[in-house]
């Protein structure tokens, strides 16, 4: 709690909190701010936006609200996003942890797949995944989590490298602490707060990870996405722009109030390691 | 390290319902269990998993990625045939967003928490919160559709029969689009590194020295201030390559160049499960390249590394 009013008192904090918790609630709110299912067809077909207060946004090709898209969208955007990142940050934790504590040929072994890992293009590797098992929702989640879990390991573990040879986890091991108890009760509290900064970025990268893929067609065909209404725009990108513009601007916004929220989380963190 | 990548992607792929064949037959509207048969022995697929698996490793020691079943050619061409297109689009994005990029970086850098500062790091951080599929799709819009002023898709103008400088005049003018796709938001990601890193050396205790002995600004901006600061992000170049690979593939597939990334794509669609193999092993061999590339420049940019070797 002391640490949303740090992170609340930053500028950048303040304004990414503001952006993620009404996304947030637009997402929660969604089926009462447009009833219904958003890939129904309820107008006419290719409405321009801002002129029938019915449609704010306008309508797409075969008559869909784009409003209705967009609302609806957020939460399979925040959904995905932050299961992936969890995901992700949950695996690099453990092997993280299990790589930095039992060192030696287990630590060498799980960082030579952390390496490789690293060197195949994250994106590539959810094509890949995604085609092979078939699109839907956790499916994506699983295939961008595969590519993210990477970095948390690796800081994880160099955190763990440094924080065991400290005096605290030494006295902890002389009054007869259980390895298993060292690792979860002195040393992940103490090597998390990094991590968790790196957490916000995870989840910029997979709300931009998911638009990209369905972008291409290989999202979940049932739910009505940002990256599918852009990649839905696009075929009639010269007469109508404005229905591949908003959920791109709506995207853009999300991952910018992610940013400001992380930077915020950074600084209120780095503020309180300063104050005791 | 390139060995386990192999292995997992092996496993990735086989673990998919439906071969190849299946994707064949039914492009062609279906057909008998026999020619199914008969098709899976002449792509080995009839064998178990183990023996295939060695197969490709024995074939990859020969250079030899195997055959492409949708294209009906060797992978190891078609990658060949598409990879230059992509080495010319990545190259010139990273060329252009990291000469920009540390440029404006050290712009914003030079007085930090400057009004200069503070209106290039927010415009970098909206700028790299933007998706770059839908940057390339808002720059098409803007520059091809309504200005009219470059072309939307492709590298070359289809049967112009311009050779020469001509013809290198026309790829240039396809690849704009694409490449500032790239490259901006890439460019947004190098600058903020770049500010970072300077506003970092500021508080070091050479850059206080360099001041007290009375050194001009802009000369410690440069000199002592940027120089520490370029070393991180020649870092961030390197682990960027691999992203950088993968943002390719959209890009690819909306500006239609013929390339690695497309291929990518063209590999999912089809079900070609050895193209896609071959893609992912080519990419990470190229991931290592860059790295090693940059290992090597790192080198010739900060003296302590690599010092520890006997050289006096």
């Amino acid at each position: 709690m002391r640490l949303l009013r740090d992170l609340v008192r930053t500028p950048e904090g303040a304004i990414g909190f503001g952006i993620l918790a009404a996304l947030v609630l637009i997402a929660l709110l969604a089926p009462a701010l447009s009833p219904g299912d958003p890939l129904r067809i309820a107008g006419r077909a290719l409405l321009p936006p801002f002129i029938d207060p019915a449609f704010p946004l306008g309508t797409d090709r075969l008559g869909r609200d784009v409003l209705a898209g967009i609302i609806h969208g957020t939460r399979t955007s925040l959904a995905v996003g932050l299961a992936a990142a969890l995901a992700a940050i949950a695996i690099g934790l453990c092997l993280g942890l299990t790589a930095g504590f039992a060192g030696g040929l287990i630590d060498e072994g799980l960082m030579r797949v952390v390496d490789a890992f690293q060197i195949v293009p994250s994106f590539l590797l959810a094509l890949a995944f995604v085609s092979v098992i078939g699109a839907s929702v956790p499916v994506v989640v699983m295939a961008i989590a595969l590519g993210a879990w990477a970095d948390p390991a690796r800081l994880t573990r160099a955190q763990v490298l440094s924080i065991r040879e400290r005096d605290y986890v030494a006295s902890a091991r002389v009054i007869g602490m259980h390895p298993a108890e060292i690792a979860f009760r002195e040393i992940l509290p103490n090597a998390l707060p990094p991590v968790l900064a790196l957490s916000a970025i995870i989840v910029a990268a997979a709300i931009l990870t998911e638009a990209a893929l369905s972008f291409l067609g290989l999202g979940d065909p049932n739910v009505v996405t940002w990256g599918s209404m852009i990649a839905e725009g696009r075929n009639i990108l010269r007469s109508s722009p404005s229905l591949s513009i908003f959920p791109g601007v709506a995207l853009v916004v999300t991952v910018v109030g992610v940013y400001l929220f992380s930077e915020g989380l950074t600084k209120a963190l780095a503020g309180r390691r300063l104050e005791p | 390290m390139l060995l386990i990548v192999v292995v997992l992607t092996f496993l990735l792929l086989e673990s998919a319902s439906g071969d190849a064949v299946d994707a064949y037959l039914l492009s062609i509207g279906g057909g008998d269990a026999t020619v199914a048969q008969s098709l899976r022995q002449a792509y080995g697929l009839d064998q178990s998993m183990l023996a295939r698996l060695w197969l490709y490793f024995s074939s990859l020691a020969t250079f030899d990625l195997g055959w492409s079943v949708a294209f009906g050619r060797p992978v190891l061409d078609l990658i060949l045939e598409r990879l230059p297109n992509t080495l010319l689009l990545m190259g010139s994005a990273t060329a252009l967003s990291f000469g920009l990029g540390s440029a404006l970086g050290i712009v914003a850098g030079a007085r930090p928490e400057s009004l200069r500062d503070r209106v290039l790091s927010t415009a970098s951080l909206i700028l790299y919160a933007i998706p770059s599929f839908w940057l390339g799709l808002v720059l098409s819009i803007v520059f091809a559709v309504q200005l009219r002023w470059l072309p939307t898709s492709g590298i070359e103008t289809i049967a112009s029969g311009k050779a020469g400088f001509a013809r290198a005049l026309d790829i240039a003018k396809h690849l704009v689009l694409p490449v500032s796709a790239l490259a901006l938001i890439y460019m947004a990601l190098f600058l903020r590194v770049m500010r970072s890193g300077m506003a970092e050396a500021w508080t070091l205790d050479f850059v206080l020295f360099a001041r007290s002995k009375g050194l001009s600004r802009s000369r410690i901006v440069l000199r002592h201030v940027a120089r520490n600061a370029l070393l991180p992000l020649v870092t961030m170049l390197g682990l960027q390559s691999a992203a950088m690979l993968g943002g390719s593939v959209v890009i690819e597939s909306i500006f239609a160049i013929p390339g690695f990334g497309r291929l990518a794509q063209e590999a999912v669609s089809g079900r070609d499960a050895p193209l896609l193999m071959g893609i992912i092993v080519v990419s990470a061999v190229l991931v290592i390249c860059v790295n090693l590339i940059i290992d090597i420049v790192y080198a010739a940019l900060d003296p302590r590394v690599g010092a520890s070797e006997p050289n006096t």
